[in-house]
């Protein structure tokens, strides 16, 4: 193999520049930096950025060419000033030092300690943007994880491993539900070594207070590494933060075979600062003015999750988002939606209804529950029950609307019954309190009450077994 | 392959690379960058520079960095061994890449496509002296117990005298097997690899009419909407309404001799998914395990987009390659939307204008030429050989006025439309039956004559007149209530109701009702007709619809999916005989 001896001159050249600072941005725009007159700069390194009163932040390369090197600067451009802007590129790509002593600690979204407790310890450098898992090296998520939630449980069951996000809206009770789910999840059977990981990007400071209120309430708040980038921190660090916090996650899976849930909120916000700094470079938007690649960088987030074949860790994640104006078809849950492994969607309607959680199972899914569910995993009867109570509640909706037609009394006796078991399922199997724990066969057996409304002719999706051993009983 | 530099990286933007001091870079050339040997490709020339594409994450490319030419385009490798394996989107073996790299893909690996050091049992078909024509097979390898790979000279060679040919007996792919002398005198040494560039259609004799059905076993597709074998699809659908799910049944159970999978952009444990169920699943027609006869590609969302570009020209080109060798392929591309939004992302990237929600105005140029490399062909060799394609779209909100699914509308002749109101309910599959169509179903009535017993065509309109009936009756139920209407019209909205779940709903993890026999559904579809038929007969003499809808026989019409299996058809004639009496009795008392 011929070698090029000039490009590794080029190639040590800028190993010995790395580090070097210049001195004196070219403009300044949003949370970017353009700087001239650097050495060649690799795409994608990591930059230290030295404010005018010698205070240090970080970005990363967004752009490189002969001519001029793009930085977006995740801690935000706030009193840099064109001459007074330092910069050093690093020669290595953004990586964040991580240990087992994040747990318990609360961090920004770059990993810094914003507890004041000192600074924190890593070891092991992990790449933040992460690297794809090969799909052959992927182990299948098939463990059922048990949230003591009732329509979670029953009819969109989590699974270790399984990305599967809430789909909320303003005023709803998506942070009562996600730290009800830390607080419950477990593997039945298995004492797995469990963690949580939480990220926060742009909500409000009590958002971040009820969660550390509610960790610490159950006692596993050493047990929590929380990446804080509140809605006063600036808008770009948002960007950051979810990677940070699935830098540490995959640590703690695969490095350290913990069993991991992270949380993320709300991943509106994030696209909103991925929208902002696209807009600023003036790329072509796709659809609402959202770039056209949110789908991958979304998918670069998500895809961080599951479980390796050879490792016994899990990384399962729990993103939250908030649906502007209650839309589903809005780009942000919409291309979640392509990417996570099914959703858990909140209706306004079963909120005001008094409902607790409120979501509406039709439009909901978990696309892991097949192989997680049904003997040996939760009950035999699972499968079919489940798919049975999304026909008949189905159905439900149907005679609602056209009793708000035609009115109650007008309806026939089957369609009578069907609202009747509509009631049930919503008020007693969907709806329960905050702390209420149920386990999965108090689940089923519940779901099998709500079919007892029936008529048995009614139940196609059970055989004839299934009905005679649960119906009516 | 360092030996040739191109140029010098000027600017780097993401997986779109300028490159400067331009030498003799060729179009579509297949190109590595920097130390890190990452692999890109050229795809504008102009003014001393090249827009480099790079097939991986292009992290730590730098201005300055060199690029080097392989003088070659884009192309994949064309052997045995290629059935079985999953590969990323340039055809990189990614079980190579994990005993290089770990469970993470590391960058700039490099690996043959099918395994050099493995020894074939090669039989040659002619002999030493023969004259020899571009696609012809010369010789044969057992591939897998089920695919007998051809060996075909590659269609370069247009005519040629075989002057060598080994005997039978073991060799790899890169010994070789023949030596061709060419009409210029020249000797041409082959072996059992062929290259191709992937965005080149690779040649046929001529395009066939279509004849045949590509059986899916998915009754709702066969029975209403078929695709014929050659023919085009695309599967539209908002997320989770079944688009993979449609997919991954047809790439089971249909009855094509090879199967391409592609996932381009879509969720890695869908890929670990196949990888793990395929090689249990056992054909319904060989016997054999379903992996004998499939190729993934894997280009996973998280996975460089250009390589997401790219993922689908490399499936096709396996695929028309298979197809030379007179099989029948099915390519499932799951999401073409996902490929389209590559498009996107690369053209914005290298500062395009573009055309409708940013796509770029050659959208629909594409689109195009990718369904047009389907289609039933006499292959060189003059065999006859097909390539299918069923490509799902992945609509923004759902909404099926957007240009990936209104493009592909235009260039492809069968629409699989998913409906969400289906799905949320749980029907599946959420295919509308108001909202698909085929334009197979003249070309395919022959075959379905032959192989059935002539009902199907007739069967088929008398079922789709019905569900038409029933929307505009649902529009007056929902305005005054079923009551309004007679039992006459009631009675079609309960056989309608009857089909929906008894024929068209299909379990995709039921045992039984995954697969469904061309036999079965011709047997479901005539039983269901005669309920209607002696229903209908039996409400005209007076006997009240719930008397009718209770019957035993009508419970069990509505659980024949599940609860007959495939080799006890007469089942079903059992069904009917007793649903034709009991209808019968309870007509004879309101008879008098
Ligand atoms: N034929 C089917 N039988 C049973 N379940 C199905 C079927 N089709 C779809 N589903 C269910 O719907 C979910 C989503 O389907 P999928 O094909 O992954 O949707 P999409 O690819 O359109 O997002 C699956 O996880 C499965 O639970
Ligand atoms: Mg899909």
């Amino acid at each position: 193999m011929k070698t090029n001896t000039e490009s590794l001159m080029a190639q040590s050249d800028r190993r010995l520049l790395s580090g070097r600072e210049y001195r004196g941005a070219s403009r300044i725009d949003g949370p970017l930096v353009y700087m001239r007159n650097t050495h060649p700069v690799g795409f994608g390194e990591l930059v230290e950025v030295v404010t005018p009163d010698g205070a240090r932040r970080s970005g990363q390369v967004l752009d490189t060419s002969d001519e001029v090197v793009v930085v977006q600067v995740f801690e935000g451009t706030d009193s840099l000033t064109l001459p007074g802007t330092g910069m050093r590129f690093m020669g290595e790509p953004l990586t964040l030092p991580v240990s087992e002593q994040m747990l318990g600690r609360v961090m920004n979204g770059l990993g810094k300690s914003r507890d004041g407790s000192g600074t924190i310890h890593g070891f092991a450098e992990r790449d933040v943007n992460g690297v794809p898992i090969n799909p052959t090296a992927r182990e299948y998520p098939r463990d059922f994880i048990q949230t003591g939630i009732s329509v979670i449980d029953g009819m969109t069951t989590l699974i270790q491993g399984q990305k599967l996000p809430i789909f909320s809206g303003n005023g709803l009770d998506h942070n009562q539900l996600a730290a009800q789910i830390a607080r419950q999840a477990k593997v039945r059977g298995s004492e797995g070594d469990f963690c949580i990981v939480f990220a926060a990007m742009g909500v409000k400071h009590d958002v971040a207070r009820f969660f550390t209120n509610s960790f610490e309430e159950s006692g596993v708040l050493d047990n929590v590494a929380l990446f804080l980038s509140l809605a006063d921190d600036p808008s770009i660090e948002r960007t950051i933060t979810p990677k940070t916090a699935l830098t540490l996650a995959e640590h703690l899976a695969f490095d350290k075979g913990k069993q991991v849930l992270v949380i993320m909120t709300d991943m509106t916000n994030y696209c909103e600062s991925l929208r902002e700094i696209g807009t600023m470079r003036g790329e072509i938007p796709s659809r609402k003015g959202y770039p056209g690649y949110l789908y991958s960088n979304l998918a670069e987030i998500y895809e961080r999750s599951g479980k390796i074949t050879g490792k016994s860790g899990s990384i399962t994640q729990l993103p939250i988002l908030s649906m502007p104006n209650d839309d589903i078809s809005h780009p942000v849950p919409d291309l979640t939606g392509y990417i996570t492994e099914g959703q858990i969607v909140f209706e306004r309607g079963m909120q005001a209804r008094g409902i607790y959680p409120p979501i509406n199972c039709l439009p909901s899914l978990s696309r892991l529950m097949k192989d997680g569910i049904g003997e040996g995993m939760t009950r035999e009867d699972h499968p079919h029950l489940a798919n049975q109570l999304f026909a008949s509640y189905s159905h439900v909706k149907d005679v609602q609307n056209l009793a708000s037609v035609i009115g109650e009394e007008e309806l026939t006796t089957l369609d009578q019954q069907y609202l009747e078991f509509g009631n049930f399922f919503e008020k007693r199997f969907v709806n329960q309190g905050f702390d209420e724990d149920r386990s999965i066969e108090q689940t089923l057996d519940l779901g099998w009450d709500a079919l007892g409304k029936l008529p048995s002719e009614e139940l196609q999706r059970l055989s004839d077994e299934e009905i005679a051993e649960h119906y009516g009983r | 392959m360092k030996e040739r530099i191109i140029g010098r990286v000027k600017r780097v933007n993401g997986p779109v690379l300028i490159v400067k001091d331009i030498t003799n870079a060729m179009m579509m050339e297949m190109v590595r960058i920097g130390e890190q040997q990452l692999v890109g490709e050229v795809v504008k020339l102009y003014d001393g520079l090249a827009t480099v594409q790079v097939y991986e994450d292009a992290t730590g490319i730098c201005p300055g960095d060199n690029v080097y030419g392989s003088g070659m385009s884009l192309s994949v490798e064309l052997a045995p061994g290629l059935i079985g394996t999953i590969y990323d989107g340039i055809q990189r073996p990614l079980e190579k890449l994990m005993e290089a790299s770990g469970a993470f893909i590391s960058r700039g690996l490099s690996y043959d496509a099918v395994d050099h050091g493995k020894q074939w049992e090669f039989t040659p078909v002619v002999e030493a002296g023969t004259i020899v024509y571009a696609g012809m097979v010369i010789a044969t390898v057992e591939e897998t117990s089920r695919v007998q790979h051809r060996i075909i000279i590659p269609p370069q060679y247009q005519e040629a005298t075989l002057s060598e040919i080994v005997p039978a007996g073991s060799y790899t792919v890169d010994e070789v097997i023949a030596t061709l002398v060419l009409p210029d005198g020249k000797q041409q040494k082959i072996t059992m690899v062929q290259k191709w560039p992937i965005r080149i259609p690779r040649p046929v004799a001529s395009r066939l009419a279509l004849k045949q059905p590509l059986v899916t076993g998915l009754r709702v597709i066969d029975t209403l909407f078929p695709l014929a074998k050659g023919g085009t699809v695309a599967i539209p659908g908002g997320f989770g309404t079944g688009k993979t799910m449609t997919q991954h049944s047809i790439a089971q159970w249909c009855d094509a001799d090879i199967i391409v999978y592609i996932g381009c952009g879509e969720r890695g444990n869908e890929m670990t998914d196949v990888l793990r169920e395929f090689p249990l699943l056992v054909d319904p027609r060989t016997g054999q395990s379903l992996m004998e006869r499939t190729i993934l590609i894997a280009n996973t969302s998280n996975m460089p987009v250009s390589a997401r570009e790219a993922s689908i020209y490399t499936g096709i080109t396996m695929a028309e390659y298979y197809r030379d060798q007179g099989y029948h392929v099915a390519i499932m591309a799951d999401s073409t939307s996902r490929w389209a939004e590559a498009l996107r992302e690369l053209s914005g990237r290298m500062e395009e204008m573009p055309a409708e929600e940013g796509f770029p105005a050659y959208l629909p140029t594409r689109i195009a030429q990718f369904y047009e490399r389907a289609g039933f062909m006499r292959n060189l060799s003059g065999s006859d050989g097909s390539v299918s394609i069923i490509g799902a779209v992945s609509p923004p909100g759902g909404d099926f006025s957007e240009p990936v699914t209104q493009h592909t509308k235009r260039f492809v002749r069968c629409f699989w439309g998913l409906d969400r109101q289906l799905a949320s309910s749980r029907h599946y599959p959420a295919i509308s039956w108001l909202d698909s169509y085929s334009e197979y179903l003249g070309d395919v009535t022959q075959w379905w004559n032959d192989h059935s017993d002539g009902s199907w065509y007739e069967n088929r309109l008398r079922i789709m007149d019905l569900l038409q009936k029933e929307v505009r009756l649902q529009q007056i139920v929902k305005l005054v209530g079923p009551d309004a209407l007679p039992d006459t019209q009631n009675f079609i909205l309960e056989v309608c109701s009857l089909f929906k779940t008894a024929f068209l709903q299909q379990n995709a993890f039921d045992e039984v009702d995954r697969f469904c026999s061309v036999e079965k559904q011709v047997k479901m579809l005539a039983v269901i007709l005669a309920y209607y038929e002696k229903g209908m007969e039996a409400i005209n003499k007076g006997v009240p619809m719930v008397k009718i809808r209770r019957l035993r026989a009508v419970q069990e019409m509505a659980r024949m999916r599940l609860t007959v299996k495939g080799d006890e058809l007469d089942k079903i004639d059992k069904i009917q005989l007793r649903l034709e009496r009991s209808i019968d009795q309870i007509g004879g008392i309101y008879e008098n």
